[in-house]
């Protein structure tokens, strides 16, 4: 008997998809559909989030009912190096508020360089200064844009 | 103003000193971006975009017109060269475009190339100079049901050619729609979908999404490929880069071929220069006497998607300048700092915006001389720019996206939010969710309810208000019969095969 294939990313997406339109479905019911003068703000938002449940289940539905794929190797080396890299900036994001701009973007640069691209840790650091200072000199001085400064001043 | 004046008046803006500056800026760096595989012109638009808020409209436009169709360009480098696209517009120029340069002839086909560009890329815009008036004439007539059905059939024809999986592009615009729903509604001041957060009670800035899901998905997709590759030597000396007398009379079909096609693929929403480079190609191939030699290396296969590529900027800025829709995202990314900048782009900017308007359309012309002058002697410099180690050029894009979003909102909030929209894009593309209808969708979605709440309100609630008006009834179901067509599996199965270009 044929499997459904339910382990799969365009099921779990659909799913994700399917519970983000009930959301929008749910929170539009709170919001007049209909004013005396014509549509209220729950009229399009209920339209798009409907459709999007139809759209959603439709995926999950024709993806379960394809046959199981040949189980292929997947590259996670290289998902997991973009996720660090995505945590550690947002990392740095997070304690910009804290650190200033300079000092948080000084430190990303150096986890990125050396950690996800591998590099010596004298490269690293010195890819972490003089990108932080080039953005110093041409942001705030020269474009006179400012940066996120933090508690020490800047 | 008629076409002559009005170009007249579009030279004489053009030509000022500052914003003949910003035009050889913008065409620098849409070079430069193009060869860098990796960082697209949607991605550094969207990037140099909060930059730009200070600037003089028409000198803003000018430029990032410039990197729009400067990268168009720089593309073909590293196709050449590296056999890695520098852009979607480029893959079918690497067929031939690298097999030259393995027979030693880098140089004849970087030349072809810009010399295509150029023919193409200045045809597209005297078409662009001649289409666009007559068709904001036609579009005085539309009221809020004519938009709103122009807006569907858009974004319609986006999903279209989006993807392989229409399911997928629909998904990806709801989320644009439901994205740009967040904040205050505009009729009622009512907050929707805020999560109790007050930042967005005035909605997602553009800059953040576009950045999030353009420039740091992009960067994140790179790292996550991880592969460098070697790039064949580049003859130095203009003389070795001027393609032969032959290679010359091989191509004049294809700077035709590739003018045309690229300009009317061009105008249609979603299509863009990939879909115009691979029909170029092949059309020119099934032209040809000698179809078997494609791939191995001939000039025609360089010239026709090069050319094409570039005259669908021409037929891009068509509906975008005269209807205010945008057909893919770089477009979309364009319209929105339009707006920003308080214009209004429809049928009545050439009357209410000239000096944008017709001064965006005479630096083109002003741009593809100065990118023809950049691209043919300075190839050799440009490509030492694939020399730039990775390490260094991605937390740079990091960086520059933190200040871009920053500078303008001044919010540690929305650099939070940015961190969001770039792990959202970056799932998209390892899902294979398309990105161009979630950004059309958050770009046309404000304006599309409007034009719907206003259609309804005009006829009181009555829905058939849409279908009875001749004009939206056609584009109605036009897009019907676009969403509708794919559920065949003969039409599915020949779209699929025409966006992988076989």
């Amino acid at each position: 008997m044929q499997k459904y294939n339910l382990r799969n990313s365009d099921v779990v997406s659909g799913a994700i998809l399917a519970a983000l339109g009930a959301y929008i479905v749910t929170q539009a019911r709170f919001w007049n559909y209909y004013n005396p003068d014509g549509p209220g703000p729950g009229f399009f938002p209920t339209w798009y989030g409907l459709l999007m449940i139809g759209l959603a289940l439709a995926l999950i539905i024709s993806t379960a009912m394809k046959p199981k794929p040949q189980e292929q190797r997947k590259d996670w080396v290289g998902t997991r190096r973009a996720l660090i890299t995505w945590l550690t900036f947002t990392a740095c994001v997070a304690v910009m508020g804290v650190l200033g701009f300079r000092l948080s973007f000084a430190l990303f640069t150096f986890l990125l360089v050396a950690f996800v691209f591998q590099r010596t840790l004298v490269t690293a650091a010195l890819t972490a200064v003089g990108a932080t200072a080039a953005f110093y000199i041409v942001f705030p001085v020269l474009l006179g844009v400012q940066l996120p400064t933090g508690w020490f001043g800047f | 103003m008629d076409i002559a004046d009005g170009l007249l008046h579009g030279f004489y803006v053009a030509l000022q000193p500052t914003n003949i500056f910003w035009c050889f800026v913008g065409c620098l760096l849409g070079t430069v971006v193009g060869i860098l595989p990796g960082l697209g012109p949607a991605a550094t638009i969207s990037l140099l975009l909060p930059l730009t808020f200070s600037m003089d409209p028409a000198g803003g436009v000018i430029m990032m017109a410039g990197i729009y169709y400067g990268a168009k360009y720089g593309g073909s480098t590293t196709s050449i060269l590296l056999n890695i696209p520098g852009e979607s517009s480029s893959v079918v120029t690497c067929l031939d475009g690298y097999q030259m340069a393995r027979k030693g002839r880098a140089g004849a086909a970087l030349g072809i190339a810009a010399i295509a560009s150029f023919v193409a890329g200045t045809v597209g815009i005297v078409l662009l100079t001649l289409v666009a008036p007559p068709v904001a004439a036609f579009a005085l007539r539309f009221s809020s049901p004519e938009y709103f059905a122009l807006m569907v059939l858009g974004l319609a024809l986006v999903v279209l050619l989006s993807g392989p999986s229409l399911i997928k592009g629909l998904l990806a615009l709801l989320v644009g729609l439901w994205l740009t729903s967040i904040g205050t509604d505009i009729f009622t001041a009512q907050a929707r979908f805020i999560f109790g957060q007050a930042p967005l009670l005035g909605g997602i800035e553009f800059m953040v999404v576009a950045i999030g899901v353009f420039a740091l998905a992009e960067v994140m997709a790179n790292i996550d490929g991880g592969e460098e590759s070697q790039m064949l030597p580049v003859p130095r000396g203009l003389r070795n880069l001027l393609p032969t007398w032959e290679d010359l009379k091989a191509c004049r079909f294809a700077f035709l071929n590739g003018s045309v096609v690229g300009f009317l693929i061009g105008v249609l929403p979603g299509a863009g220069g990939t879909i115009a480079s691979f029909i170029s190609y092949g059309l020119e191939k099934a032209v040809s006497r000698h179809p078997e030699k494609f791939g191995t290396g001939v000039p025609e296969g360089v010239a026709a998607p090069e050319g094409a590529n570039n005259a669908d900027t021409g037929g891009a800025l068509v509906p975008l300048l005269t209807l205010g829709i945008p057909g893919g995202s770089s477009t979309a990314i364009l319209l929105a700092a339009l707006i920003i900048w308080g214009i209004r782009p429809g049928p009545l900017m050439m009357q209410e915006s000239p000096d944008v308007f017709w001064g965006l359309v005479a630096s083109m012309y002003i741009g593809n001389v100065m990118l023809l002058v950049l691209n043919l002697p300075l190839v050799p410099l440009f490509a030492q720019l694939l020399r730039l180690p990775t390490y260094i050029l991605h937390p740079f894009i990091f960086g520059i996206s933190i200040v871009g979003v920053y500078g303008v909102t001044g919010r540690l909030f929305d650099t939070a939010l940015l961190a969001g929209f770039g792990l959202l894009g970056y799932i998209m593309t390892k899902l294979k969710y398309p990105t161009a209808p979630l950004i059309l969708g958050f770009v046309l979605g404000d304006s599309m309810e409007r034009a719907l709440r206003q259609s309804l309100m005009m006829s009181q609630g009555d829905l058939t208000m849409l279908v009875q008006r001749p004009i939206s009834a056609v584009m109605l179901a036009l897009a019907a019969l676009v969403l509708i067509l794919p559920l065949l599996s003969y039409f599915n199965r020949a779209r699929v095969r025409a966006l992988a270009g076989g």
